[in-house]
């Protein structure tokens, strides 16, 4: 390293050479890392381009409106997948966001350093590193197996899809309530409790609003994650051609109808796909930016 | 008079105790049944796997051939598949992660276009696996094609590059797999260089170091473990993608070296095969999914502990 | 708190009106990816003249089909495999099989530039066998004087799901190749020792859409729609027939259907046959608890087998010989 101390000049040239070769690297290890970042944004450019190219031309009132047509047939549209998407999600916040908000009240304002506690947050993060596809595995066996013994039920059914998709955002909800949670102040609590409030009054009417909108942020976040999914639901709720009519049938998401349809070697069934994936990625993000707004009004 | 409030202030207080101990007693039902959760799942898989996991034992691990028709299963292909694919794409995601996290802590550009690039990873995030799978159908497949063939033609005596050159591949499929494990290895490389202490970075400046001397002098060591931790949950998460990784690798069942080839995963084979596998192919399935969770567990489960470990050791240092 | 207890209310309505709309009756089906448009019209002309029947037909595979018909997940199943008597004696409620139509089974192929291309007994068992890896091999190019083909490796299509598309090719390779028999067998789902996989007939389809240098079998149907070019294969009497209408029904003709209508042509003998041609099974239960059910099913089979038979050969499928028609209506009538 250069010290203060004067050097002879015959060093000189080989400091100044060895200058320029650091200043050389410095900006070219610059130019790599920032063309670098800049070559992650081709890829995506990539897919938003295409999901719209070839997505947009079919948007259409029908779209939304009509069912899926037949391989090699043209028309129709993925209406019943739009709500077998909104069912199954439906089903799984049912299940999940009580599971986990009231898991989270319990861990973090009962008994934070209970052994269940720690359990519970064990559980969370093992959850949160479980495969999509274990999740439709166990709903198939937990569910489709234990339903399609009765007459009148059908094994495979959008309660099942549902049901795997609990699974899958359980995790996301709890833990993200439990930050919620441990983000309100002490301050709020301990003024409920010296007014003389009981646990259930401070957590119910004090602790639980001013979390709730970090609770959102989380259940937010979970929809979105859990109407793109299509492991858990490949089969436990497969995929139909015809109307929703009831949760205990083979119901269409638009996940799995992408999945169908780009395995097709017909251009129509594979530009639905494409529509599809518009749609989906549309709601996913318009989901994520709501989530954030929300996350960024509280702070 | 007194004797009316005060029994009536009794039945207050002792209806006041009585309803929170319900809610109480709710919450705690609550994360019981959290816990219940994962052990059922844990059962359920486990006991249907145990006929195969008799049957079978370990040759299950080191087999080569799946062949349900003659009640022969072996998953060494698809664990090597699953490992390969993972690896490959950590190889192609963790240089590109790793600058952009670089880039996303330091100010090379405006704040504006670094916001604009962190939107970008976030929104990478969040696109549905199976769009990833439908985009690369179209767009990596024949590339992949085209250029697979040539490398094949003058590299082709390496085993790696082996051809024919299937559009349909190992290397397709991890290259996707980069692009959805990338945002992992960025948030939470980020966050390790944006917590490694000032003081470490301004002294490396005081000592006359360019900006990418402290880098990767000082900065990139203090934050190597969260960068650790990075790698790993995301190897997790890549051994457990299914749905772009199915659409892309070709769905083999046969050991191969090269990249080039079809391939398959553990859970590509799962996608595959569970809605109509019977009796013992269930039970082998079962054993697949198995040996799946144990893996993915506990790649994250270290990557947990890397990551609590360099939480606690870069607040000792502040 | 009200967003949770409007979701449950409008899940409760969705479950109740799905009961309470059983003014239609659904009848559920899963299996063959093989005849699936064909059913999938069906169903859908049906349902133009009877608007109160819907017939809901999922293309999974005969492997899935045959599993759930099994397991009662179904109101019926169809497989191009057929139903073994073993699977049939897991039925409780005992199990009929129908020929519901029949098709060829082609090698689809990927080669820019060659139009026509003819595969020897030897070669096409070959290849599939993975013995034969490059499309200018002599063999090929033995049989196919003049046809310039390229230094390309083959890339093998074969089925990822259980498959009777699959079952039937792998019979006919079997009975023609014995090292196919001992090295791979018979099965809906078998170890092939090259190539790549799709699910359904679709995903072959597409993999051979996609891939130059590939080639699977395909129902033919899925080529023909595609604008797949398809091998002219050579027959066991030494002849190479191209895949059309007329080859596969003269495959047909000469199959004596038994008793329990179950037979595939494995290796037809006749001049003009097209060495791969099958019939695919419609699986339906003895007995039916649901009369409403039972009639619409009845009347659904009825039509495909008579009107319903004039849309095969625009969709790519050989309609029913009368005589295979008629004991087909015996069967079906023998349902209760």
């Amino acid at each position: 390293m250069d010290t203060a101390i004067a050097k002879p000049d015959f060093f000189a040239g080989a400091i100044h050479a060895k200058t320029v070769f650091r200043a050389l690297r410095n900006r070219t290890l610059t130019a790599i890392c920032i063309s670098l970042s800049f070559l992650t944004l081709v890829p995506l450019f990539s897919i938003v381009f295409l999901v719209v190219k070839n997505g947009l031309p079919l948007i259409s009132w029908d779209l939304f409106t009509q069912l899926p047509p037949a391989p090699g047939v043209a028309g129709g549209g993925f209406s019943n997948a739009i709500i077998g998407t909104g069912v199954m999600v439906g089903i799984a916040l049912l299940l999940a966001v009580p599971l986990g908000i009231l898991s989270a009240i319990y861990i973090n304002e009962y008994a934070p350093a209970s052994r269940l506690s720690g359990a519970v947050r064990f559980v969370a993060k093992m959850l949160t590193g479980i495969p999509s596809i274990i999740c439709g595995v166990f709903a198939f066996a937990v569910v489709v197996m234990a339903t399609g013994k009765f007459a009148f039920l059908s094994g495979f059914s959008a309660f099942a899809g549902g049901v795997a998709l609990s699974v899958l955002i359980l995790p996301t909800i709890l833990l993200t309530a439990e930050q919620a949670l441990m983000g309100v102040p002490k301050a709020y609590r301990e003024a409920s409790y010296g007014l003389g409030g009981t646990n259930f009054q401070t957590i119910w009417k004090i602790v639980l609003p001013e979390a709730v909108p970090a609770i959102m942020t989380g259940i937010m976040l979970a929809v979105a994650r859990a109407a793109g999914e299509t492991a858990p639901v490949l089969f436990t709720a497969l995929f139909s051609y015809y109307k929703v009519k009831s949760i205990m049938e083979p119901t269409a998401s638009l996940s799995v109808l992408i999945y169908n349809f780009s395995t097709l070697p017909y251009k129509h069934q594979i530009q639905m796909a494409w529509a599809a994936s518009l749609v989906l990625v549309v709601l996913v993000t318009i989901t994520n930016v709501l989530a954030q707004i929300v996350f960024r009004k509280k702070n | 008079m007194s004797g009316t409030t005060a029994s009536n202030e009794k039945k207050e207080i002792a209806r006041y105790r009585s309803v929170p101990d319900l809610f109480r007693v709710l919450c705690w039902v609550a994360s019981v049944l959290t816990v219940v959760i994962l052990a059922w799942i844990g059962y359920e898989i486990f006991s249907q796997a145990w006929p195969a996991i008799k049957k079978f034992g370990l040759n299950f691990i080191t087999g080569t051939a799946w062949t349900p028709g003659r009640q022969v299963f072996g998953v060494l292909p698809f664990l090597i598949g699953t490992a390969a694919s993972s690896v490959i794409a950590l190889l192609i995601a963790f240089p590109l992660g790793i600058s952009i996290a670089i880039f996303l802590s330091e100010d090379f550009l405006p704040v504006s276009i670094r916001q604009a690039i962190r939107f970008v990873v976030e929104l990478l995030a969040s696109i549905p696996s199976v769009v990833y799978g439908l985009w690369g159908i179209f767009v990596v497949v024949p590339l992949v094609q085209q250029y697979g063939t040539i490398l094949s033609k003058y590299l082709g005596f390496i085993p790696l590059f082996e051809g024919p050159a299937f559009g349909n591949s190992l290397l397709t499929a991890s290259i996707v797999l980069a692009l959805m494990v990338l945002p992992t290895i960025t948030a939470i490389s980020r966050n390790a260089f944006v917590s490694t202490p000032a003081t470490l970075r301004e002294g490396a400046y005081a000592l006359g170091a360019t900006r990418w001397e402290a880098i990767l002098g000082v900065i990139f060591p203090a934050a190597a473990p969260g960068v650790v931790a990075a790698t790993i949950l995301a190897f997790g998460r890549a051994m457990g993608e299914t749905m772009a990784v199915a659409m892309l690798i070709g769905n083999s069942p046969r050991l191969t070296w090269s990249l080039l080839s079809p391939s398959g995963t553990l859970a590509g084979l799962l996608a595959n095969q569970f809605a109509e596998a019977d009796g013992m192919q269930i039970n082998a399935l079962m054993y697949a999914a198995l040996l799946l969770v144990i893996l993915t567990l506990g790649v994250n489960m270290l990557g947990e502990v890397v990551l609590r470990y360099t939480q606690k050791r870069t607040a000792g240092i502040n | 708190m009200k967003k949770i207890a409007s979701t449950l209310v409008v899940l409760a309505a969705l479950t109740v009106s799905g009961q309470l709309a059983s003014a239609e009756t659904t009848l559920q089906g899963a299996g063959a990816s093989f005849p699936a448009p064909f059913y999938q019209r069906w169903a859908q002309d049906f349902n133009k003249q009877h608007p109160d029947i819907q017939i809901n037909y999922q293309s999974n595979g005969s492997g899935a089909g045959v599993k759930q018909f099994t397991q009662g997940l179904v109101d019926f199943g169809a497989s191009d495999a057929a139903i073994t008597d073993e699977e049939i004696a897991k039925v409780p409620k005992g199990a009929v099989m129908i020929p519901a139509t029949a098709g060829s089974i082609v090698l689809a192929y990927n080669l820019p530039g060659v139009s026509e291309l003819k595969l020897s007994r030897a070669v096409y068992a070959g290849i599939f066998l993975g013995t034969i890896t490059k499309w200018n091999d002599p063999q090929i190019v033995k049989s196919n004087p003049g046809v310039k083909l390229p230094d390309l490796g083959i890339k093998v299509c074969s089925r990822a799901d259980g498959s009777g598309t699959t079952f039937v090719f792998t019979k006919h390779l079997s009975a023609i190749s014995p090292e196919f028999k001992e090295k791979v067998g018979t099965d809906k789902a078998v170890s092939w020792p090259t190539g790549m996989s799709g699910k359904g007939n679709d995903g072959v389809t597409a993999l051979v859409q996609q891939n130059p240098g590939a080639i699977g079998y395909v129902e033919y149907g899925y080529a023909q729609n595609n604008k797949l070019p398809m091998a002219s294969l050579e027959n066991k009497s030494g002849k190479f027939v191209k895949p059309t209408l007329e080859s596969g029904t003269a495959t047909l003709a000469s199959v004596q259907l038994p008793a329990n209508l179950r037979i595939w042509p494995e290796d037809p003998a006749g001049a003009e046959d097209y060495p791969i041609a099958t019939f695919t099974w419609l699986l339906l239960y003895k007995t039916y608890d649901n009369a409403d059910k039972l009639k619409a099913l009845k009347e659904f089979i009825t039509y495909g087998l008579t009107a319903g038979q004039a849309t095969a050969p625009s969709l790519g499928y050989i309609p029913l010989p009368k005589e295979v028609v008629s004991k087909c209506q015996a069967a079906l009538d023998s349902i209760k």
